[in-house]
This record gives C-alpha cells, structure tokens and sequence, in this order.
C-alpha cells in the first residue's frame, strides 16, 4: 500500500511537469493546508524551521533542491517566521545561471529582504550582470529585481543601464525598464530628474503595454506638477479615444470592455489635468462623454469605468451635459441592490455634490437607507457624505446621528475621526449655544480621551469669552447652562479625563457666579471629583485649583468662608503628595484663604480669564539686582546661542541638507534632533481642509424664510479644527437666533413634509414640490421615521430651488430645457425632459410629444438620428434602454399622478422598456455563456482531484474546499 | 502607489500568499494580516466588498475557499480593485486550469511571477492575460 502511494506521487510528479517536487515539500504543503488551527500550524512552522537548518547545512546541495527550500522558506516567513538565517541562499540563488532558479533566488529575496539590508549590496553586481543578458528574459527578471530591491543609494550603479533598455527591441524590457525609472522617481526623485522627458517619450510607444506602463510615472509626476504637462492633454485625450474606440488588441479587453483598466488610469490623469482649467476640460468632454454612452453598465467593470467618468467629470472645469450623465449613473448605481454600487453612488455623490448641491434630493431615500444599513462600511460612507452637504439647517440631525453612531462602536481609529468631524460641524453650524454646548458634552462623555486636548481648550475659552460684546446676559446664560449640565454629569462614573478638566474648570470659574448654587455645594462636588479619580493628577490639579477659585471668590464677596472637612482632608493630602505641581496648589489654596478680601481680589478676580496677563519677558524689573551682582564681580550671562555656537553649525548643516538627500553615503554625523514643534494638527483637519470646498448657497440666503436670518453659510469655509472665536462672536451673537427661533423653524419643515395637505406659510411653489414628494409616498412605503429623517436632512435645500427645478427636482436638467416655456406646467416639462435624457427617443416618444401642443422644439432630425442609431448599434441602444428605463421610475417618483394623459404614455413606454430589457437580458446571457466555458470543467476537476489525491493529500473534514476550483 | 498588498488568505484565515509593496517588518506583517482576517472574513455576501481600514482600503474577492484581498491607497477605484482581483484569479485561471487553493499552495512561487507581471511598484502594469503568462511559459521551455 505504502509502495503504491510513492508510486502514485511520483507520477503525479511527472505529470506535472517534472518540478521536482519532494515528498517533504508535499508532506508541508499537505500539513499547512489541513492545519486546523493557528497554533497547530505553528507547530508545523517550527518543525519546517528546524528541518530546513539541518537540510542547509548539509554540503553540497543539488541546485533543484535549494529552490525547493527556498520556497519552504517562503511559506515560513509568509506564516510569519523568521528566515533570516538562510537569507544568504537566497542571495546566492540569484547568481545561478539557469532562468528558473535565478528568478526564484530574485523571488525570495525580494519577499524576505527590505531595499536597505546589508545583503542588497551583494545582489547588485549580479543585477548589473543581469541586465545586460542576450536573453530578455533574464533582463526582465533583473528589471523586476531592480523595481524591488533598488533604493536610493544604490540607483547610480543601475540607472545608465536602466535608460538603456528603454530602447530594448523586446516591450516587455522597455515596459519594465520603464517601471524601474518609475521606481527610482519613487525613491528619489533627483536621480532621475533630467530623465523625466523619457517617460514622455514612452507615451507614444507602439506597444500598448510600455504606453500603459508609463501612465503610472506619469500620473505620479503630473500629481505633483500639473502645469507642466498640460500640453499632453492631447494626448491622453486622444489615446483614451482610441482604447475606446477598441483599436487596441483584444488580449487587452476585459469582460468585452477595451482595455479599463488603461481607460480608468487616463481618466484620473485627466481629471488631474482638466481640474480648474476649463481650456484643457473643453478637450476632454466630447472623449468623456463617449466612454458615458458606450460603457456597459451591466458589467461591474463598465461600472468601474463609469465611477471613474464622474470623478473626472466632478474635477474638471463644469459641463452640464456631463454632470447630466453623471447624474443618470449616480442614480443607476443608489437604486442598485448591489451594496458595491451603492457604495460608489454614495461617494459619487458625494464628488457632485459639491457643484450641484441639488443633486442629492432626489436620492434622499437611498441616502437615508445607506445610512441605515448594518453594513459599517456604507455606513461611514453616507456619513462622509452627510459631513460634506452638511449645512445650518441640517445639523443638528447629522451631528446626532453621527454621535450615537459614534458611542455604538468599538474601533478607535475611526471613533477618533467621527468625533474631530463632529466637533468641526458643531463648531461650525451651531444653531445654538446650548445645542452646543449639550453636543460637545456628549462628544466628550463618549469619546472624550480620543478628542484633541485643544478642543477641550477652546470650549473652555468659548464659555468664557461669551459670544456677544455686549450681550452680557446671553452670556452668563450659556455660562450657567454649562455648569447646569456639568453638575448633572459629573455623577456619571468614568468620565473622560480632558472632559473632568473641563467640568473642573468651569465649575472652578463660573460654579458659584449665578448665586443658584453654594459654594459649598461646587466645592463638595470638586472633592468628590478629586477622589473619585485619584489617580488622575491633571483633574486632581484642575479640581483643587476650581476649588481655590469659588474660596477665592466667597471670600473677596466678603462672605464667610467655611472650608469643608473633606476639602480640608484633601488640601492635607495634596500638600504630601508626591507630585510637587499639586503640592504648590495645594500650598497656595491654603496661602489664599488666609488673606484678605482686597489682597484676593488682585489676585483672583472673578470672571477675568480671558484678560490678558502682561509678562516681561526681559524679566527688566531684575536689572537692579543683576547690576549689584555684577559690581560684586558675578560673571555677566552669556546667552545659550553664544554658549555653543549652535546657531551657525545648524545654518551649515541646513544648507548641506539638499546634497545629503542626493545619492552619496554621508559620512558626518546626523544632526542632532531638532525640538518639536508643538502644532499637533489632527489628520482630520488636514484632510477636510481639502474635502469640504465650501459651498456658496446663494439660493438658500435668498429664497428660504429661515435662512434670511441664518449667518451666511459660506463663511464656513476655514476648517481647521480650532474655535474661530473672531468670527464666531458675529455668527452666535445674534439676538435673532437663539434656539428657540431654530426650533420652531425646523419643526415647521416637520409638519409640511409630513402632512399632506398643510401649506403653512411656505409660497405656492413650495407646495407643488410637497405633492410632488407626496404622491410617491404610495408607490414606495416609506416609513413616517425615514420620511421625518429625510426632511430634515434634506429639508434646506428641498425648500428652495423649485420653481428652477420644475416639477421634479432635475434641476441639471433645467439648464438644458430652457427653451421649453416654464408655463406649459409640470406635463410639458416631463415630456421634454423625456426627450432630452435620451439620445434615442422612440416613435411612442414622438407622438407624444406632437400631441401636446406646447412642442417643444426638438429637431426632428435629430430624433430621426436616434431612430437610425437604434437599428445600427446595438451598444447605443442599450445605452438608450438604461436611460428610458430610469425615466418613468422617476416620473412614477415625482411627476404628478393627476396627469392622466402622460400616464398611458408612461405605460407604453414601460412596454418598450421591456423589449429592451429583453435584449438586453439576451445580452447578458451570452456573457454567462461565454463565461462558463471558462469556468469550471467537470472533468479537468475530476482529474485533478484523482491526481491530488494520488499524491496522497486527501481533503480532511476540516478543508473540503480545498480543492474546488476558484471560480465554481 | 495605489495597491499596497495583495493577500490571498483560506477561509479558515490561514495566508496562502502575501505580497507586500511596502516593507513591514515581520511582526507588523503578522499583526496586519490577523487585523484583515478578522474584519474581513467575517462579512457576509450582501456588504461591500470593500473596507476601509486606518488610512487605507481592502477591497476583497472570495472564489469558494479562497479570499483574495488587495490593499488599496483611499484614492483608489475599488469597483477597479475588485475587477483586478477577478482578472488575477482568471490569469491564474487560464494558467493552472480550474486554478484552486492547493494550486497556489504547490505553485506558490509562479503565483508570484503571475503577480510580478501584472503588479510593479504598487501600480496595475500589465491586463493582458497573454502577456502575463508569456514569460512564464517561455521560461518553461528552457
């Protein structure tokens, strides 16, 4: 039996083409792959580490099987073990001869070594060696080797080669050559500087692959530099046209698309290129809207494609046409049931919505489910996009919601991150001082360790500066909401450290300032704080410092102080205390209440943190005393710059700086460690500051009735995470918007949305929209919550635009349809939108458009065009049918239902769009047909399976997967 | 850079290959890879393929027993992502025939050079099935 199972595995061997692989390497193999558990293939690593040192120490190992430990070794490290110490036959592996065995040496050193290890340097001579090889192959196994294991200083023993190769006859060398120029622009960037024009050069290859090779470095370089390469806008324009247009070969399609993955890389270079320019975007719009219409949307690529249309589109100087075909992808992708494409609408909308805020109306359900649904991934999507349509009228939903997400998970990375977003909205949009104030609470409570300690700092600061100059009353109001909501948390166990610095604080400055509270009660509860947290140093500082304050205050209101007994027992305790910061505070509460009432008031004087302290930095009020000391014969200060003569060595090192970074060895010391520079800017700040382009919102100042009176939205447009108390104080400092002016403003928009019938006080226009929104309420059962959340959400902006939008909110489209008269009504407006969302209207289409008798002027040889294009094309047609399909759905969605007439034409067209679908479903058919060719074989399985399992690795119970093929 | 890694990892969470275009050190390796397994391998059919995890993404594939996950920069066409990682498992595919795990496993290192070919310094190099398989069936011959 035993006998049989060789005999079974060395067949198997020869079948499989004489790898040579050993009973040993199958055994590994066969134990990994059945390991159960993690700590079982520990185990199983171990072993292989122990065999593999005794193996490798054998002499004179044939070279087969040296490839074969080399790939055991592979698998150790890969299971996360250490090789090194056979690091040195992989090195030596590379200088063989043979292609196999010099290409699995590159392999193993480039998965075991980084590009600075010692061993590299011993690898390069035989890349030099390499490169210069008769046979291609071997140069494009050194060029791989180069692409991994070249790093700064060792690019000048390679680079003259390397450019060499660019004009290699074979494409595969230039291909790499130029990816190993790519490389070392990554590494660095000088070396190759004066080479950068051959990457140009490369552009124009007649292979596609070195062309699409080069838009890598391309797409790095044009990253970093735009306006040098804005002359290529030619060019990539015109390569895109052409992979389009299928002229390149079909090894390079993929699921019959030409070549996406070239056409998505030239669309990000060109959305780089055609940002903020509209010359250069006016070259790209006609190529962009070809790949719009001829992309097949049925195919996850198409799709892929697609995404990556309107992400040039929303860079590039603005073209409604574009935006408009944006739009239909946008809302193909949300009613998708696929999670991926909703996931892309979301973050699509979230490009567009930055320059057509109105676009996301009509897709408030799909947002709200987006945001609703289990899956965390799509969940933080929608909120990144809710973060960037956020906007006064909004954000109160946006902030609750972001927070009770934020308190519901674990992850600190992103608890960290949602909660800077909150603070940056709040700060921002606040409706409300105590809005505020409860929602940085609650930011605080939950993830309070995790916040900035600035944020902290300048909520602090904002309490006390107040907002109004000369609203003293607002003020002291928001001041004893802060120490109302403070008192009722600080019973709360566990709370955040920064926030009990905060809570301290406050109580400390304002606890006893509006006379509701004694100053025994705040000072009771600032000992409990201080014991509650004993271990805590900074509260236990902020505690005893608040305390001294409300004394501080009592006694220079000339009011009796009686120090509490546990307040008392804790100044003792602090007095010991180890730390010598709390000791002096300690010290200097007791120095403090022993004075009197006039003494305390230049000292601490109440309500006065915000005054500016004058400090003599010169310390001048000391000369006299210095002066003395010098006539007694004191050496004179010599100041620290003189002492070490520092400054000049730091100059000289600056300017040696540039030439360190280009490629020698350094042979001086490094400098010595510069001091930090305090400015801790949290990521998120960095990043929004380019992610939230502040929207002007002309139509909101002007046509909503609340936002009259709301502050100017666009002055939002600094993110930084810090308080901009300058201009705060003018935003929250009006009398106007106090909360309860927001709230019944807000709760107004409930009620319209809500109710059918109710108008109140919102124009006529306003009410057809309402209809318009209701009339789809049964269609769709949407729960009265969501409707309640989308209102709100959206609410700002549902409110204004309707007369420009018509009867259903396309407002894009509205540009497009000006030559239709705004008084034909909602009927005449579907009609023609109709005609112009599709390129290939149908006969149904145009009876009904003669029938209205508001025509509009649509050319009817344009009309007859489409007619042509439908029997000619077939893509175009399904291009027409995804359009046609959309349409009714949102005439179902929006358009008035009383128009009876337009819904029979509404039902023929759905007729239509079933013969469309139809065909296109024949379509679809075929891929699958042509795809399971591809896939699996039933009896390749089998044999397969026979094969392994004469080899004598049997599927176990715990694996039977094992050896079903991938793609089943 | 765009793809930072590719990993291919068995649903009981065990790696079948790693290509890193970063360098790690072991221990981050390991660390990052237990990471993966744990947010990933537990999702269902119906959420994203795609999970955003510190300052980057995985986008992820399943064929039966294998999960491929690519890592990607934030930046990145995930639905791209995902289609690539099709496009692997269908080069590997044409290759092997009816490719399955212990293919990879046996094969480890021509795995590898199939990825090689199609990934050079984080960036997607080369689609063409023909001509990522050409060197290696050329180097067959010799």
């Amino acid at each position: 039996m035993e006998q049989l199972k060789t005999i079974g595995r060395e067949l198997a061997m020869g079948s499989q083409g004489g790898f040579g692989q050993s009973k040993e390497f199958l055994d590994l193999v066969k134990s990994i792959g059945e390991a159960r558990s993690k700590a079982e293939e520990e185990r199983i690593v171990l072993h292989e580490i122990e065999t593999l040192k005794r193996r490798l120490a054998e002499p004179d190992i044939p070279k087969r099987k040296m490839k074969e430990y080399l790939i055991r070794l592979v698998y150790v490290e890969m299971l996360g073990h250490d090789a090194s110490f056979a690091y040195i036959h992989a090195v030596k592996m590379t200088h063989d001869d043979n292609l196999v065995l010099k290409r699995t040496g590159y392999l193993a050193v480039s998965l075991f070594l980084n590009d600075d290890h010692d061993l590299i340097i011993l690898i390069v001579n035989t890349i030099q060696k390499d490169l210069k090889s008769d046979n291609y192959l071997v140069v494009c196994t050194a060029l791989n080797a180069v692409c991994k294991l070249i790093n700064d200083e060792t690019v000048p023993a390679v680079l003259p080669q390397v450019v060499e190769l660019l004009a290699h006859q074979k494409e595969a060398v230039r291909k790499k050559a130029i990816m190993a120029l790519h490389r070392f622009y990554q590494k660095s960037p000088s070396s190759v500087s004066h080479l950068v024009s051959n990457f140009r050069k490369r552009l124009c290859d007649n292979d596609p692959g070195v062309m699409g090779a080069t838009l890598c470095p391309l797409f790095d370089l044009i990253t970093i530099d735009v306006n040098t390469y804005k002359d290529l806008v030619v060019s990539f324009v015109s390569i895109l046209k052409q992979v389009a247009e299928r002229r390149l070969p079909k090894t390079y399609d993929y699921h019959q698309l030409p070549a996406p993955f070239i056409q998505i890389r030239l669309l990000k270079i060109l959305a780089m290129l055609g940002s903020g320019d509209k010359q250069a975007s006016e070259k790209m719009y006609t190529v962009v809207s070809d790949i719009f219409k001829k992309c097949d949307s049925t195919s996850n690529i198409g799709n892929a494609v697609l995404y990556e249309c309107i992400c040039c589109v929303s860079a590039i100087h603005l073209n409604p046409k574009l935006l408009d075909q944006a739009a239909q992808v946008i809302s193909r992708f949300l009613k998708s049931d696929s999670h991926n494409l909703k996931y892309m609408g979301i973050d699509a909308l979230g490009r567009l919505i930055k320059i057509s805020p109105e676009i996301a109306e009509q897709h408030q359900l799909a947002v709200i489910d987006c945001l609703e649904d289990p899956d965390d991934t799509l969940k933080r999507k929608t909120f990144e996009l809710l973060y960037k349509m956020t906007k006064s009228s909004n954000v109160e939903v946006i902030v609750d919601h972001m927070i009770s997400y934020m308190i519901s998970i674990n992850d600190n990375h992103y608890k960290t991150y949602i909660a800077s977003r909150c603070v940056e909205l709040a700060e921002q949009f606040a409706p409300s001082n105590q809005w505020f104030i409860q929602t940085m609470n609650k930011v605080f409570e939950h993830a309070g360790d995790l916040v900035n300690v600035k944020v902290a700092h300048n909520l602090m600061k904002l309490i006390a500066e107040g907002f109004g100059e000369d609203d003293d009353t607002a003020d002291s109001q928001l001041r004893s909401s802060a120490v109302e909501s403070y008192l009722r948390i600080i019973v709360e166990p566990k709370l955040p450290s920064v926030f009990l610095q905060v809570i301290c604080w406050v109580l400390g400055e304002y606890g006893t300032a509006d006379g509701k509270y004694s100053a025994s009660y705040i000072t009771g509860k600032l000992c409990d704080v201080a014991e509650a947290y004993s271990n805590d140093e900074t509260v236990k500082a902020y505690a005893v410092t608040a305390i001294m304050k409300i004394y501080a205050f009592e006694i220079s209101a000339a009011r009796k102080v009686d120090m509490l007994p546990e307040c008392q027992s804790l100044v003792e305790e602090l007095s010991a205390s180890h730390s010598t910061d709390l000791q002096q505070r300690a010290y200097e509460l007791q120095a403090v209440i022993g004075i009197d009432a006039h003494a305390i008031e230049s000292i601490m004087p109440s309500d006065a943190s915000c005054e500016d302290i004058e400090i003599d930095k010169n310390l001048s009020f000391l000369d006299g005393y210095v002066q003395r000391a010098i006539e007694k014969g004191a050496q004179p200060y010599i100041s620290e710059n003189e002492r070490t003569g520092m400054l000049n060595i730091n100059n000289f090192r600056n300017q040696d700086q540039p030439e360190a970074l280009s490629h020698s060895l350094r042979f001086e010391a490094y400098e010595l460690p510069k001091p930090l520079v305090p400015s801790r800017v949290p990521p998120a700040a960095v990043a929004s500051s380019t992610e939230l382009v502040p929207v002007p919102e002309p139509y909101y100042a002007r046509e909503t009735h609340q936002a009259a009176s709301l502050p100017s939205v666009s002055d939002a447009g600094s993110t930084e995470l810090k308080l901009r108390l300058d201009g705060v104080q003018k935003k929250w400092g009006r009398p106007t918007y106090s909360s309860s002016a927001s709230l019944t403003s807000t709760s107004g928009s409930h009620k319209t949305t809500n109710g059918v019938t109710q108008v109140d006080g919102v124009s006529t226009s306003n009410s057809k929209g309402r209809e318009a929104y209701d009339s789809r309420k049964p269609s769709v059962e949407i729960s009265p919550e969501k409707q309640k959340l989308a209102s709100s959400l959206f609410g700002g902006s549902s409110r204004t635009e309707k007369r420009a939008s018509s009867g259903n909110h396309k407002v894009s489209k509205a540009t497009e349809k000006s030559h239709v008269g705004k008084a034909a009504g909602a009927h005449s407006d579907a009609v023609a939108e109709k005609i112009n969302s599709e390129p290939t209207p149908d006969l149904l289409d145009f009876s009904d458009s003669a029938v209205t008798s508001t025509a509009p002027s649509v050319d009817p040889f344009q009309q007859l065009e489409g007619l042509l294009d439908q029997t000619e094309a077939t893509s175009t047609m399904n291009n027409g049918a995804a359009g046609a399909s959309r349409t009714p759905e949102i005439m179902g969605l929006y358009a008035d239902s009383a128009v009876s007439g337009l819904s029979s034409s509404v039902a023929n067209r759905d007729e239509f769009n079933l013969a469309s679908e139809l065909s296109n479903a024949a379509r679809t058919s075929q891929v699958g047909v042509s795809q399971l060719n591809k896939g699996p074989n039933p009896k390749d399985s089998l044999e397969k399976d026979a094969l392994v399992r004469q080899m004598g690795v049997n599927p176990t119970s715990e694996n039977p997967n094992l050896f079903k093929d991938l793609l089943g | 850079m765009g793809i930072r890694f590719i990993l291919m990892v068995n649903k009981q969470g065990q790696t079948r290959l790693a290509q890193y275009y970063e360098h790690l050190t072991l221990q981050e390796r390991r660390a990052l890879e237990a990471e993966i397994v744990r947010k990933c391998l537990a999702r269902n059919e119906q959420q994203c393929s795609f999970v955003e995890l510190r300052n980057y993404k995985i986008v992820y594939r399943r064929y039966v027993s294998l999960f491929f996950l690519v890592g990607v920069d934030n930046d990145e066409n995930e639905l791209a992502i995902l289609e690539f990682i099709h496009l692997i498992a269908e080069t590997m595919d044409r290759h092997f025939g009816n490719v399955c795990e212990l293919d990879i496993m046996f094969h480890l290192e021509r795995a590898h050079f199939m990825l090689d070919e199609m990934v050079l310094n984080g960036c997607i190099v080369e689609t063409s099935k023909t001509n990522i398989l050409a060197p290696i069936q050329q180097m067959d011959k010799t």
